[in-house]
């Protein structure tokens, strides 16, 4: 694979994860619990879907220098299949009550900090400054869904137990987060992409901490469920995409 | 979609003579009229995302004009880039680019003086300090506090107090927190550092 076909591939990775989450989120408005958190929701679902038009725009202009016209950042939003997406499986889990989708954000948020960060010092310039951006962004995220997880496991015993089923749940899709396959590892190798292994510790580390407040456990060794990096999903993307895509698949071209 | 970084537009060549313009203060005059979309009382001078102003080397009656962006998913960036070229043309630039520049990353320190009694008028508490974390910061969240512990005293813009509390991280804009000031009782947006 050529240094720009993994670019390629993983500038991809970056912009499909907080595309679903976006949609995900977007699931919640006007069913937020509270009008206040409706909003803030909502709100951070729109910053994930700024920064994935900004990746998969950069994904499109890579893709150009590659197959000429390459695609835009609708075209690979929007008339993509399923196996062609390389989310995470984490996000594209369904949000389930309001407690599954705080423990889903709370373990991606995490996470997407610690990434964006990381690739804040990338050698590939345009990289560099879409994730310091991102980062600042992402800080309220991992601020704001670690603080619900604390109000709802230290809550009552019905929202305790609601988010700690949820942790248990999701606990098996965070292992993808921290394993590189050989397009990333090249790519780490040339100081383009972050290295994740290297996000593992402090992100178990800030867990923890967050789960300990929230007198929640994490689970123990488990099977780690692998798949979104080369476009094996879980039968939950299929749906969404259709809501999200079907506009464009069923008027292409259709502009606001 | 965002306004592509090379896509000159050529404007009604009747606003102006071709090869005449505007002297560059006037160009800056005509964009400190910008109001920003969400929040009217400030402009685009204002929030300091103007980044650059200046005429194109090869043809003196294009302005160039730079804009960073707030947030990556702000929706009032196209609606600014459309109320620029407005405000160019009515000063009587013939031509305009319009560059979106993402590094480096637009802060809250970049908002005026003048932005910030704007605001507080308004009704909305100014950032306080910066939270600009570089990309030599070290790896870790553990300096992230959940908002329940958040200290930061938040003076209320109505009464002055700083007995407030934050109500939720996230306000009626992704850049604003909603507040509540326990003096006076009155709810109020925070514009967040960044």
């Amino acid at each position: 694979m050529t240094h720009d076909e993994a670019l390629f591939q993983y500038l991809l990775r970056l912009g499909d994860s907080p595309l679903i989450l976006a949609q995900r989120l977007g699931e919640w408005v006007g069913h937020g619990p509270v009008l206040e958190e409706d909003i803030a929701q909502t709100n951070v679902g729109l910053d994930l879907l700024g920064q994935a038009r900004l990746w998969l725009s950069c994904a499109g202009e890579v893709e150009a220098g590659l197959r000429a016209p390459g695609r835009d950042e609708d075209e690979l939003a929007f008339l993509r299949d399923a196996g062609e997406f390389r989310n995470l499986l984490l996000v594209e889990q369904p949000n389930g009550n309001f407690a599954a989708t705080t423990a889903r954000q709370f373990l991606f948020d995490a996470w997407h900090l610690l990434l964006l960060r990381a690739l804040a010092g990338s050698k590939d310039a345009r990289i560099a400054g879409i994730a310091a951006k991102g980062a600042k962004e992402a800080a309220y995220h991992a601020e704001r869904s670690a603080d619900w997880v604390i109000r709802l496991g230290d809550g009552t015993d019905e929202s305790h137990a609601k988010v700690q089923a949820a942790i248990s749940d999701l606990w098996p899709y965070t292992g993808e987060m921290f394993t590189p396959d050989a397009t990333e590892l090249a790519l780490i190798e040339t100081g383009v992409a972050a290295d994740v292994r290297a996000l593992a510790a402090p992100w178990r580390r800030h867990v923890d901490t967050v789960l300990a407040e929230a007198t929640l456990e994490a689970p123990g060794e488990t099977f780690m469920q692998q798949g979104g990096k080369r476009g094996v999903h879980t039968e939950h993307l299929g749906h969404l995409l259709a809501e999200m895509q079907v506009l464009q698949r069923t008027y292409p071209g259709a502009r606001w | 979609m965002m306004a592509g970084r090379d896509a000159p537009v050529a404007v009604a060549a009747a606003a102006a003579p071709a090869g005449s313009r505007p002297a560059i203060g006037a160009v800056w005059q005509a964009l400190a009229a910008v109001p920003d979309p969400e929040i009217p009382a400030v402009s685009i001078v204002d929030l300091g995302i103007l980044r650059g102003v200046g005429w194109d080397a090869d043809d003196p009656a294009m302005a160039v004009v730079t804009v960073t962006p707030t947030y990556s998913g702000c929706p009032a960036t196209e609606l600014i880039m459309a109320s620029i070229r407005d405000a160019l043309t009515a000063a009587g630039v013939a031509r305009i680019r319009l560059a979106i520049e993402f590094a480096p990353a637009w802060t809250t320190d970049w908002i005026t003086a003048e932005g910030r009694r704007k605001l507080r008028e308004f009704g909305i508490a100014p950032p306080d300090g910066t939270r600009a974390a570089s990309a030599s910061t070290p790896i870790d969240v553990a300096g992230i506090s959940p908002l329940r512990r958040a200290r930061v005293a938040v003076a209320c813009p109505r009464c002055g107090s700083n007995d407030t509390r934050l109500l939720s991280q996230f306000g009626s804009t992704a850049c604003k927190a909603q507040y509540r000031c326990l003096a006076c009782l009155e709810p109020f947006d925070y514009f967040k550092p960044h």
